[in-house]
């Protein structure tokens, strides 16, 4: 398929590494000519120096006959305008980032009509999102849900002596009444996707999955069960913590900003709720962290634009026993040195935005068959959880699922029937319209046939 | 350096090597030639090192930097001459082994430049292996390599660079594999229709085919003693013609081929390549005539030298060393062109000719008024002072390249117009030079030592001087 993405700037980079994975033709435009001789030395795309709203530079990199267009510049008016040019010259899908706030959702859904956008990315919104799924379920590194929440996939990690530890995955089965599954482990580098007799070390990463009140009993029963944060401090105030606060605030928590900018605090003052506290002061500092409350916090939430500040005020929270940190990375390839440090919580906008990235253009290669609904790439990339929306001519629709011959590497974790979650036994069935949860670890899936060797 | 990635590339090139060796050993077979036995023993000589190579460097890490990818090119380049000049040997039509590697040198680097007195008696098999070195060192054989290969290593597009003739090499799709497909397609399209045009002109098979790769690869090896000049008109013409198409850049064809007419054409690079040629034509065309009497000759003559030396092919049809010193001193001056960047053909290239002018131009003006302010133009786009400067100092070391080849082979006892002309002429992958190494001699009076240098710089002036130049900078090798 070939992509093109105009605007090579972080989520721009992060975007083209992801989908150059993916094995797309990617055509890279940036007005920049070091950023793009850097890339076209890097990577195996093609380069292109010109502004993305030029007829040149937009014929010079194939637009015409382009599947997917993404304009992910620094500047909101300019993505519309070469997204919307892109379009009449031929482009069958373009994907613009707005991140503006005076782009309302209704505003946003008229121009997504009137420029006839695909998508609208907002990788700033993304990341509150998920900062948020997380905080709503601290006990989890990271949480994703499935299609109506039916399924919950929770990334945990296993503490030393905790009641995971040591322990394989049957004794865990029998030992919980819940219905659930272990799928995959991440121990260092590599991940697994583990069988019966897998036995959990500390360290180990795990994706658990689950419905969600199962999910509940069962971390209850495992002894890991947080509350949901209720307090919760931010730093930085970001567009991040803006979107976060709004989100929070609405889930009735209490959240205090810390910035240092004195008009970004008025700023923020101004736009958010009164009951969201906004702290003029220098983050970076200890004593105001402590003076602020750190130690009575729920939850804190390092959202600076230096990686190495939110790292190290992140390190310090966990060392004043906040039981959630979060730090924010924006350089993807340094996100491990977090969990190095014990900072297990590390979101990067750059690596959200390449994910739905990948999510979609994968379900554009397949618009015909079972196509992915949602996917997440869990245990540092090594690993895919993705939703299929099984179509009405599957071919193996009723075989029970011990028959079927399934490649190495993939698991049938999780199916969603009208309103019932199963997790699937060698006798269960799937059925035309179930949404199909499969992990896959090192291969790409675009339609559920693919998991049939 | 990742040493590793390196040897197992140059070890894959070795493989395909063997494998490419099979072609000439099946036209030996064709023509019942005891040659096959030499291509055998070299085809089982080349795979040792290449399966020790990549069985050894397996799992090696995928990344090709800059540095790995200069010396990958160096190295596969020499150790394909290496190896491609065993069936020489072996066969025992060239017995010593330096003259078999200057021979198979001249030809993977299309240079055209013999060390045969009588080609004549050479048995085919191996004179199509001669030719074959050209048509594939002509559009680069690891670019070859990478259009054949299933997965392209990461950062490919660093081979690509090094290997490719031109100081700046534009992708013509997103995807380095698809790119080195389209531009061997192109090569091998045009290839095919020189050979239909040379069989129309009733030029048997096998002499078409050899004669296709040399124009093709702008190398230069004939078949005959007095290369094409015993061929009728028809067939010299058609050689002419085709040799000056491939001394353009292929870019320029694909975007013919995308209907792209005036981004095609609009190129002040095609210009100055076609400006020089009718120039050079026209000046030699009256120079001769009073030689040949006949307005027909003169003319054909000229445009078949011109387009030869200008394109670094090196086919001849009169023996231009009997010429008036004028034709003789704009075919010198010939030598240092070189075709279009992106083309198979060697030398300066037009590219940097245009941008050197342009920078004297400027220069000039820039005397009279200090505070105008210019710029230096290519095809449309107003280049960087950085590749501008960058072309000043390749002219540079171009230049004291060609003086260090020349005072290094000037131990031999022969005239001075014979030794620069060689220099010149193997820097810059021609192959005929003047007087003792004209179109009628050869490079066989050379010692072994003058040999091995002009081998070099073969090498040099087809890779463009810095990929084998860092060969031999220690700070390429260190590890860190």
């Amino acid at each position: 398929m070939r992509i093109v993405i105009v605007g090579c700037g972080k989520i721009g980079q992060s975007i083209l590494k992801s989908l150059l994975r993916e094995n797309h033709e990617i055509v890279a435009v940036d007005i920049d000519p070091d950023v793009i001789s850097a890339i076209s030395g890097n990577y195996d795309v093609m380069g292109i120096c010109g502004a993305g709203t030029h007829f040149k530079t937009l014929s010079d990199a194939m637009v015409k006959n382009a599947e997917l267009f993404i304009a992910t510049t620094g500047s909101d008016e300019l993505n519309m305008l070469s997204c919307f040019l892109a379009k009449r010259m031929g482009a069958k899908h373009t994907v613009a980032r707005i991140r503006g706030q005076e782009y309302s959702a209704e505003n946003i859904q008229f121009l997504k009509r009137q420029l006839e956008l695909s998508m609208v990315i907002n990788p700033e919104q993304l990341t509150a999102q998920t900062i948020f799924n997380i905080l709503k379920f601290p006990s989890a590194v990271r949480s994703e849900t499935f299609t109506r929440r039916r399924f919950e996939m929770a990334e945990l990690s296993v503490k030393p002596g905790s009641a995971l530890d040591g322990v394989s995955l049957s004794e865990l089965r029998q030992r919980y009444s819940a219905a659930f599954l272990v799928c995959a482990v991440l121990r260092g580098e590599k991940a697994y996707i583990p069988g019966g007799s897998f036995v959990l070390e500390a360290g180990d990463k795990l994706g658990l999955l689950a419905a969600p009140e199962d999910m509940q009993k069962l971390l209850r029963g495992m002894g890991i069960l947080q509350k949901s944060a209720k307090h919760v401090m931010i730093l930085g105030g970001s567009r991040i913590a803006q979107y976060l606060a709004e989100d929070l605030i609405r889930g009735e928590n209490s959240v205090k900003i810390i910035e240092k900018n004195e008009e970004r605090c008025a700023e923020l003052c101004g736009e958010l709720p009164d009951n969201v506290l906004v702290i003029c002061g220098d983050g970076s500092d200890k004593e105001l962290l402590i003076e602020e409350g750190l130690d009575r916090a729920d939850a804190f939430v390092s959202l600076t634009g230096i990686d190495e500040e939110n790292l190290l005020v992140s390190y310090c929270a966990l060392g004043r026993k906040v039981p959630k940190v979060i730090a924010k990375i924006s350089q993807d390839s340094y996100s491990d040195v977090g969990g190095r440090l014990g900072i297990d919580c590390v979101v990067s906008p750059t690596h959200i935005t390449a994910d739905l990235l990948v999510q979609y253009a994968r379900a554009l290669e397949n618009s015909l068959g079972s196509s992915v609904e949602t996917l997440y790439s869990l245990m540092n990339g090594n690993v895919e959880a993705l939703e299929f929306d099984v179509s009405d001519d599957f071919a193996c629709a009723g075989v029970a699922i011990k028959e079927l011959r399934l490649k190495s590497g993939v698991l049938l974790a999780g199916i969603i029937r009208g309103y019932k979650t199963i997790i699937p036994g060698g006798d269960d069935v799937i059925l035309p319209r179930d949404r199909v949860i499969v992990i896959a670890a090192g291969q790409k899936l675009c339609d559920l046939s693919d998991v049939i060797a | 350096m990742k040493y590793k990635i390196v040897f197992y590339t140059v070890g894959r090139v070795m493989l395909f090597e063997a494998a490419l060796l099979m072609i000439p050993l099946a036209v030996s077979l064709v023509f019942g030639e005891s040659c096959a036995v030499a291509f055998i023993i070299s085809v089982l000589i080349a795979l040792v090192p290449g399966l020790a190579l990549t069985l050894l460097c397996r799992g090696a890490q995928k990344d090709i930097f800059i540095r790995e990818g200069l010396a990958i090119v160096a190295l596969s380049w020499v150790c394909i001459s290496a190896a491609g000049a065993l069936p020489f040997v072996i066969s025992g039509e060239i017995p010593s082994y330096i003259d078999a590697f200057f021979e198979t040198v001249s030809g993977f680097t299309t240079t055209g430049a013999s060390i045969l007195t009588d080609v004549e008696s050479m048995s085919r098999g191996l004179l199509f292996w001669r030719s074959l070195t050209h048509w594939l060192g002509g559009m680069g054989v690891l670019v070859f390599v990478m259009a054949i290969m299933e997965k392209v290593p990461d950062r490919s597009i660093n081979i690509l660079r090094a290997e490719m003739p031109g100081h700046s090499v534009d992708k013509l799709t997103p995807r380095s594999k698809s790119t080195a497909k389209i531009l061997y397609y192109i090569y091998l399209a045009l290839t095919a229709l020189e050979i239909v045009f040379l069989l129309l002109g009733g030029m048997p098979l096998y002499d078409s085919i050899v004669h296709a790769l040399g124009t093709a690869g702008t190398g230069g090896f004939g078949i005959k003693a007095d290369s094409i000049a015993s061929y009728s008109h028809y067939l010299q013409w058609v050689i002419t013609v085709f040799m000056l198409l491939f001394g353009v850049s292929f870019n320029l064809y694909y975007l013919l081929l995308l209907k792209k007419w005036r981004a095609a054409l609009d190129s002040n690079e095609l210009k100055c390549y076609l400006g020089i040629f009718l120039a050079a034509f026209i000046i030699i065309a009256v120079n001769i005539y009073p030689l040949y009497g006949s307005v027909a000759d003169a003319i054909r003559l000229s445009a078949f030298q011109v387009s030869s030396l200008v394109t670094t092919t090196g086919y001849a049809t009169a023996d231009f060393n009997l010429w008036p010193q004028l034709s003789k001193a704009v075919l010198f001056l010939l030598m240092f062109a070189g075709g279009c960047m992106g083309s198979t053909a060697g030398g300066l290239k037009m590219s940097r000719i245009v941008v050197l002018a342009q920078s004297v131009r400027n220069e000039l003006r820039h005397a009279l008024r200090p505070r105008a302010v210019s710029s230096v133009r290519l095809n449309g786009r107003r280049l960087d002072p950085q590749e501008v400067k960058s072309v000043h100092s390749y002219f540079a070391i171009y230049i004291t390249v060609i003086i260090a080849v020349f005072l290094l082979i000037s131990f031999e006892p022969f005239g001075f117009e014979t030794n620069l002309s060689a220099a010149v002429s193997c820097v810059n992958n021609i192959g005929p030079g003047f007087d003792l190494v004209g179109p009628a001699a050869s490079y066989a009076d050379y010692s072994g030592f003058s040999k091995l240098v002009l081998s070099l710089a073969m090498l040099l002036g087809r890779l463009e001087i810095f990929p084998m130049l860092l060969l031999f900078s220690p700070k390429l090798w260190s590890k860190r």
